[in-house]
């Protein structure tokens, strides 16, 4: 029901329905959850510094968000493109010694990794 | 009689079919030519001593056959963020450190069905995230006209390799103008194409709808020719261009005349070296006493470029190196649990400025700011993109310094990233915007520094773009060569 | 006391038996030796970039179409991005806004009650690799380490999202059944729960009956066959109320389904994991899908279950036995053309839901390995309606046609079942035994009918049971007028 949700009050969308100009923010990070969403381990001193850096840059940015753009469409692609598909046809797979060759720590025929906490 | 690590591509490929000499004699010198100059720029990760000896002999073999193929035997280099099968990529990473490919790129793949040797990998700031080659995790590249000076980055070892003659052109990429900047600060001739003409299949991704392969060479019909061999649309990556290619080296020789030249007000103004000002000024003369209508022209959403494109490519980048976690290949740091084991490889993979982009990119990205940054950004993109179709409308290209500078001492700038983003000003608006722009060199500083002078074109606008970089390089005659560019210099 | 509503929304993941992988060109079906259906770009190695089947694409309009959706003009990509080994990119590409197909509705019934069930969305992304947990208990919990197989990693995978519309774990599965059977009507998935090719989670809510805002929703995984999906949600239904009666409170969080217990245990609460920083994927380009393309979908929609089972009713099958046939794609075809060479509908469903079926389960057979053929059934049909055969000859015959022995007359006739028709006989027979019996008829001219049966049974022994007892009946009362 998430994506119901999600699918109706999601603000963003591709038509020119954007929410137009954005009033700029005072940039506040919560650095530490940041890192955790990018799985970064940091120290302390590095969360300070990063933090410190992101709000330099995101100030910077902000000229950005002051900037009117009202019934603007946002460009994801450089070319006005649609419609890349490929034939539904098998090409042949990876040979699984070159695909394990590189792995870190595998075990007969399968990639091996430490215990999985259950967040699945 | 001339060394053949001095001879242009065009030069080496005659010289070959008259077999004055082979395409194993060419790759001694180009690697005798490394051999010095490598002790004083580090512009190599990877020297492929074999692999390349195997080419230049199945290349001799061809061309006694009568194998016309122009990049026969030409010893070329490749951006270490290119895939090459069975040759470690890094992406002057940690995190790849000893990655060896199980598959080539596309336009690897291309180049070598072209019969050009591909003589190493070069250094680049790690993921290309970069202007300087300082970013590298294993140590900078230097500037072969002064060492004590970055090549630019972040295809500064390509760029280095083709200034010195450690190859006869190289390939990089160009996502804000990586392939440009060190062009200009080198002294050569550096192509970003339009997005989508080169396959990105192979090409470790750094910002998606921004990346774009290109030439670095010594002389534009080089690097036209180089540019020729890989373009071309590819069943492996949906964003290529699936049309017909355009005829880039076509009108090489044709001149300037009547065409229509704009010059980027906001971009030959303020914050702009007065060297490299007059340098460009003395350009436009030149190419309007050859013929071109030259007029000024203002892009105002240019003021906005840098900080879109500070906000789109570490989003998309934070994604794109998601993938790096010590899961299925390269750096591995343990850990008590998987999760554990991800944090701890990517904190010591991944060097300052990649951590700092994958944050920005993710904070960006991250819940109620979506549309404040990214979405946002993503609409400055088409104001810029309307403001290059209405000066399209009035000119064929239009150009500009390519650098606001020429190169800067190492660690001048690594101090404060904002500085370091402001290097890229005249390049990042054609990567937002997916258009073509490319950069000749047209003179030094006082300091024997170089200056690059930056043509930029419609999408799919190659051919006018050529054009006029070729007649900018007949009127401007630029023959300086590092002094590092010659086999006799001895090892320090 | 409350009387408590529940609110069900399903979640329902269907992998499409396409050739190919969403993304590459590596194999769907693939064997079990793991990683051998691997490629750069299913295994996310550097520089691989994803190309979109355009097979899966028909395959997941096929099913919004089936599923009366509005089929998006205009589609996009979007990158939902989470870190889990068994997802090699650590982003997953998918749907967001602007999926594929939108605002659908599918009805079901639950003995006799219809309900219209909303479709919000459906849409197209792609599946992750396989972990196994290796560790005494086998599972997430106490595991030493996992091993990744990425097989699976890039197979097409549809998710369908419906609206809040299901009330009752019975609505629940009549959803999933009835979606079951669409999805293989179309011939895009085999749709097998027990081997995940056909993946449903539920979220579940109560609230008091008649007040309109949503409890909190918790939601259920992890059920592997539309048996236990029905009990997993009414537990958890149980669960939430008896939580809520003993003035606790429901927490939003992910619930396992445990076969074995049969109950669902804690997993991880939501909120806190949940930023998945969607962004549009700028390695592939927006779908446009045109009206030709749409038409070209409608066109090709196959006879829907829900229309095949009231076709079946059209022709006279009882209304359980019609669905029975709709489910039975070989019975079903038996019956429609059996009924096209002239069987009576009723009877040839109810025999073929009935005797047929039962003779199939004994054989351990197909209908088509066994004698019986459209002919043979609408033969079968005429000659019990004619009165050549009596209701239990004719399930004797079936039998023998079943097994082979022949067409029903020659069956009937081998097994000597028909019934005499010729009058002159069964008179003679009547007539004697009349005379043996002569108190009976007494008791009949004086107008007391009661020994007819008696009478009639013994017609009936001396014919050894082929006569008709109508006949034998008439001819009884004929001679009593005399
Ligand atoms: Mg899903
Ligand atoms: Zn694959």
């Amino acid at each position: 029901m998430c994506l119901a949700t999600c699918y109706r009050s999601n603000p963003h969308t591709l038509s020119a329905q954007s929410t137009g100009t954005i009033t700029s923010m005072p940039v506040e990070i919560d650095i530490e959850r940041v890192a955790h969403l990018a799985r970064i381990a940091l120290t302390d001193e590095e969360m300070t510094a990063y933090s410190e850096q992101l709000v330099h840059i995101l100030e910077h940015a902000e000229r950005v968000q002051a900037l009117p753009t009202d019934e603007v469409e946002p460009t994801s692609h450089p070319l006005p493109m649609v419609n890349a598909f490929r034939p539904d046809e098998v090409i042949p797979s990876l040979d699984r010694d070159d695909v394990l060759a590189g792995a870190p720590d595998a075990e007969d025929g399968y990639f091996r990794v430490p215990k999985i906490l259950d967040e699945s | 009689m001339t060394d053949l690590a001095d001879l242009t591509i065009a030069q080496a490929s005659a010289g070959l079919r008259e077999q004055e000499f082979s395409a194993v004699d060419l790759l001694d010198a180009v690697e005798r030519r490394a051999a010095i100059t490598e002790a004083h720029l580090h512009a190599y990760l990877t020297l492929d001593r074999e692999g390349a000896r195997e080419a230049a002999e199945a290349a001799d073999i061809a061309l006694v056959d009568g194998d016309l193929r122009p990049l026969l035997g030409i010893p070329i280099a490749l951006k270490d963020n290119m895939v090459t099968k069975g040759v470690e990529t890094t992406a002057s990473s940690q995190i790849l450190a000893g990655w060896k490919p199980p598959y080539d790129g596309t336009a690897v793949r291309r180049l070598r069905e072209a019969g050009a040797v591909i003589v190493g990998k070069t250094n680049l700031d790690e993921f290309a995230m970069g202007s300087s080659t300082e970013n590298s995790a294993y140590g900078p590249t230097r500037n072969p006209w002064n060492t004590e000076t970055v090549p630019g980055g972040s295809s500064g070892g390509s760029a280095a390799v083709v200034a010195v003659g450690s190859a006869l052109g190289a390939f990089g990429s160009d996502t804000g103008g990586s392939i440009r900047q060190p062009a200009s600060l080198t002294g050569i001739v550096g192509a970003k194409p339009t997005y989508g003409l080169v396959s990105r299949y192979g090409l470790i991704a750094f910002a998606s709808s921004l990346d774009q392969i290109g030439p670095l060479a010594r002389t534009v019909p080089d690097a036209a020719m180089l540019l020729e061999a890989v373009a071309g649309w590819d069943r492996m990556d949906a964003t290529s261009y699936h049309g017909d290619v355009p005829a880039i080296s076509r009108s090489l020789n044709v001149g300037v005349r009547g065409v229509r030249i704009g010059v980027v007000t906001e971009l030959v103004g303020e914050g702009i070296d007065p060297q490299v000002l007059a340098a460009t000024r003395a350009t436009i003369d030149r190419l309007s006493e050859a013929g071109a209508d030259v007029v000024e022209i203002s892009l105002p959403a240019i003021e906005y470029a840098l900080s879109a494109y500070y906000l789109i490519a570490p989003a998309e980048c934070s994604a794109n190196l998601a993938r790096f976690e010590g899961v299925r290949y390269g750096l591995r740091v343990d850990g008590a649990t998987t999760e554990e084991m991800m944090a701890r490889t990517r904190a010591e993979g991944f060097g300052p400025e990649v951590t700092r982009r994958i944050l920005l990119g993710t904070y960006a990205l991250s819940a109620g700011y979506y549309d404040a940054f990214y979405g946002q950004a993503q609409r400055v993109r088409t104001l810029l993109r309307n403001d290059f179709a209405t000066a399209y409308g009035q000119v064929d290209v239009l150009v500009s310094p390519t650098s606001p500078t020429t190169a800067f001492e190492i660690g001048a700038k690594t101090g404060d990233p904002l500085t370091m983003y402001l290097t890229d000003i005249c390049t990042i608006a054609t990567n937002l915007a997916g258009d073509p722009a490319i950069s000749v060199p047209v003179g030094l500083d006082d300091g024997g520094l170089p200056i690059g002078f930056q043509i930029m074109a419609p999408a799919l606008g190659e051919e006018v773009m050529f054009r006029v970089a070729a007649e900018v390089e007949r009127l401007v005659d630029f023959t300086a060569r590092p002094r590092l560019a010659t086999s006799k210099v001895v090892a320090p | 006391m409350t009387e408590w509503e529940a609110v069900i929304g399903l979640e329902t993941h269907v992998e499409l038996q396409t050739n190919s992988k969403m993304f590459c060109g590596c194999p769907v079906d693939f064997g079990d030796e793991p990683n051998t259906a691997v490629c750069p770009v299913c295994l996310a190695l550097p520089g691989a970039l994803p190309v979109p089947n355009r097979e899966a694409i028909e395959g997941i309009l096929s099913i919004g179409d089936a599923l009366n959706c509005t089929l998006t003009e205009d589609s996009l990509f979007y990158r939902k991005n989470y870190f889990y080994p068994d997802l090699p990119k650590n982003y997953q590409i998918s749907q967001y806004t602007f999926p594929l197909c939108v605002d659908g509705y599918l009805d079901v019934d639950v003995d006799g009650e219809p309900t219209t069930v909303g479709i919000t969305r459906v849409h197209m992304e792609e599946d992750t690799g396989k972990s196994t947990h290796v560790g005494e208990s086998g599972r997430i919990h106490g595991a030493e380490h996992t091993l990744l197989d990425f097989n699976r990693a890039g197979v097409p995978l549809v998710e369908v999202v419906t609206e809040p519309d299901i009330r009752s774990p019975e609505q629940a599965r009549a959803y999933g059944l009835e979606l079951q059977r669409i999805v293989r009507t179309l011939g895009v998935s085999d749709a097998r729960l027990e081997e995940g090719s056909m993946r449903f989670d539920a979220n579940i809510s109560v609230r008091p009956v008649g007040t309109e805002e949503l409890g909190t929703r918790t939601e259920v995984k992890n059920v592997n066959s539309l048996r236990s999906m029905q009990r997993a949600i009414a537990f958890e239904i149980t669960r939430q109320i008896e939580v809520l009666e003993s003035g606790g409170s429901i927490h939003l969080e992910t619930r396992h389904w445990d076969e074995a217990n049969g109950a669902t245990r804690s997993g991880r609460t939501k909120e806190e994991s949940e930023d998945y920083r969607y962004f549009q994927d700028p390695d592939l380009l927006p779908l446009h899908i045109d009206d030709a393309w749409r038409n070209r979908v409608r066109e090709r929609r196959p006879e829907l279950p829900a229309d095949k089972r009231s076709r079946y009713r059209g022709l006279g099958a009882d209304e359980r036995v019609a669905d029975l046939l709709a489910d039975a794609a070989d019975l079903g075809e038996l019956f429609e053309s059996a009924v096209a060479e002239g069987a009576d509908a009723r009877t040839a469903g109810i025999w073929l839901t009935g005797e047929v079926v039962a003779y199939l389960r004994r054989e351990e057979t197909e209908v088509g390995e066994t004698g019986l053929t459209a002919s043979s059934l609408a033969g079968l049909t005429e000659m019990t309606a004619g009165g050549d055969l009596s209701a239990t000859a004719a399930k004797e015959v079936l039998a023998g046609v079943l097994a082979g022995e022949g067409d029903p007359r020659e069956v009937a006739e081998a097994r000597d079942l028909l019934q005499i028709s010729d009058v002159d006989a069964i008179e003679a027979e009547v007539a004697a035994v009349l005379d043996e019996h002569p108190e009976a008829l007494a008791k009949l001219r004086e107008g007391d009918s009661k020994p007819i049966g008696f009478l009639v049974g013994q017609v009936m022994r001396a014919t050894g049971g082929k006569a008709d007892p109508r006949m034998v009946q008439d001819l009884i009362r004929r001679k009593t007028q005399e």
